[in-house]
């Protein structure tokens, strides 16, 4: 067992808990309450399992191939910067077109700022 | 030594050391490398001579945005880790909700970057920025629980992107 060899499973163990990962976040859309919470899952969760994916797909391809694959790093990139956005817009429409949260919220204090009339 | 007191002087003179270090090595060709090493090299005498030269590290930017990059890769991490936790909890009996926070940092760049930063931290998700742009409204997985966390958190990076931008 060389040292390639030992990078090539750390690159595995990667993989295997980004979709462990996956597997979670999809639990979280699934099981939690309403749209706000599972913007949660989605944004969080889902991201670190892709960019926990695509980094051992990267490590992986650097040792046993020889390759630096740039178009893994842009994805990377790009999912860091793209996810958040959705959830933000995700929510935000969410909001607007009045999507209730559950029972036990607490506070809301964007309802006055938003629906004033409502009160 | 009134000529390095801007940041490009202080690039130029980094250029000016490596080219030096290039000449000095006296090689039997032009290496690309040793150019490298020799800028490298500037990087650490600049960094060592510039309170005498009056202005900041003109690579102190650089090393903000480092930081700033560990930093978001840390709260990543953690915050995955809180949230399978919480969707694991076989009793789910959290109080989300809503809550305000007034930020002094200005201008687009600034407020994108916190916004997208708290959108990934532990226990909060942007929902709403208002017009002015000083304003979030953030929805918090468990209000009571997080709410002193994400403040404490904000805080920090706060701290770290003004010193990125200012």
């Amino acid at each position: 067992m060389n040292i390639s060899q030992i990078i090539e499973y750390v690159a595995v163990i990667i993989i295997f808990l980004g979709s462990v990962m996956s597997v979670i976040s999809a639990f979280g859309i699934i099981r939690l309450p309403d749209v706000y919470t599972r913007s949660h899952a989605a944004t969080k969760s889902s991201t670190v399992a892709v960019l926990l994916s695509l980094t051992g797909a990267f490590i992986y391809f650097w040792v046993s191939e020889n390759l630096i694959s740039v178009r893994l790093i842009l994805g990377i990139l790009f999912v860091f910067l793209t996810a958040p956005v959705s959830g933000h817009l995700l929510t935000r429409a969410a909001y607007r077109s009045k999507v209730k949260l559950t029972e036990n919220s607490s506070d809301d204090a964007l309802k006055e700022v938003l629906f004033p009339e409502d009160k | 030594m009134g000529e390095v007191r801007n940041m490009p002087a202080q690039f130029l003179l980094n250029l000016f050391i490596a080219f030096l270090w290039t000449t000095l090595q006296d090689e039997d060709e032009l290496r690309l490398t040793t150019f490298f090493s020799g800028f490298i090299v500037g990087i650490f005498i600049i960094f060592l001579m510039h309170r005498f030269f009056g202005t900041q590290f003109y690579l102190k930017r650089l090393f903000s945005v480092i930081k700033l990059v560990f930093i978001f890769i840390s709260e990543l991490a953690q915050s995955s880790l809180l949230i399978s936790k919480q969707i694991l909890n076989p009793r789910w009996d959290l109080k989300p909700g809503i809550f305000t926070y007034k930020t002094e940092l200005k201008g687009d760049w600034e407020i994108t970057t916190l916004a997208m930063l708290l959108t990934l931290t532990p226990g909060s998700v942007v929902m709403e920025v208002n017009p002015e742009g000083n304003m979030f409204y953030i929805h918090a997985m468990d209000i009571e629980q997080s709410k002193a966390d994400v403040l404490r958190s904000i805080t920090k990076f706060e701290k770290a992107i003004m010193e990125v931008t200012r």
